[in-house]
């Protein structure tokens, strides 16, 4: 069963791959926020995955963290670079 | 391979195949609002497919209640993520592509 998760794993690599490229390459400041937020939802079941194939499903504490403060990081973000400061 | 497990697998290769078109057209599309249709159904739907394959094959009940719990904090937090993005761009007058004008480019 564990090469099911391996295979899915190696899947999102690609795709994060291809969301850092656009996150590189992306023309305006939302490209690149956008392309952010997708690579941290991505992150976040790639962290999963992760504890499934080690064989430790406490990793999934760490993916609850990280999907409250992606979400945080991505408004920050927005904010800062629609008003230049963030007070 | 037992039933539960089967199962498992079918939804876990649903996700990624979802997830991988989802990359390819935030990889490909000309413009941003394109872009943002690609990846933000994409995102909040592949990501559901995944937790809720990766419960079947998990024995314990809390952890299969924090998978669950996971996977709908996405569901809110994705939606609304890409709802503020595509806002403060059009706030920003970020003007959508037509046809015939250049971009597509990779």
């Amino acid at each position: 069963m564990s090469w099911v998760y391996l295979a899915t794993a190696v899947v999102l690599l690609v795709g994060m791959f291809m969301i850092l490229i656009r996150a590189i390459a992306g023309p305006t400041v939302y490209d690149r926020i956008l392309a952010t937020n997708a690579l941290g939802t991505k992150t976040i079941v790639f962290v999963t995955l992760l504890g499934y194939i080690s064989g430790r499903p406490e990793f999934i504490d760490m993916a609850i963290i990280y999907a409250l403060v992606s979400f945080i990081t991505t408004i920050a973000i927005l904010k800062f670079a629609q008003m230049g400061r963030l007070d | 391979m037992q039933a539960h497990e089967i199962v498992t697998t079918v939804l876990l290769a649903l996700g990624c195949v979802i997830s991988l078109t989802g990359s390819y057209g935030l990889l490909r599309m000309p413009d941003f609002y394109t872009r943002l249709h690609t990846a933000g159904k994409t995102d909040s739907l592949a990501q559901v497919m995944i937790f809720v394959g990766l419960v079947f094959v998990t024995p314990d009940l809390l952890t299969q209640l924090k998978l669950v719990m996971v996977a709908m904090i996405l569901m809110i937090a994705a939606p609304t993520a890409t709802h503020a993005i595509t806002k403060a761009a059009h706030l920003h007058h970020l003007r959508p592509w037509t046809k015939g004008d250049p971009g597509g480019e990779p």
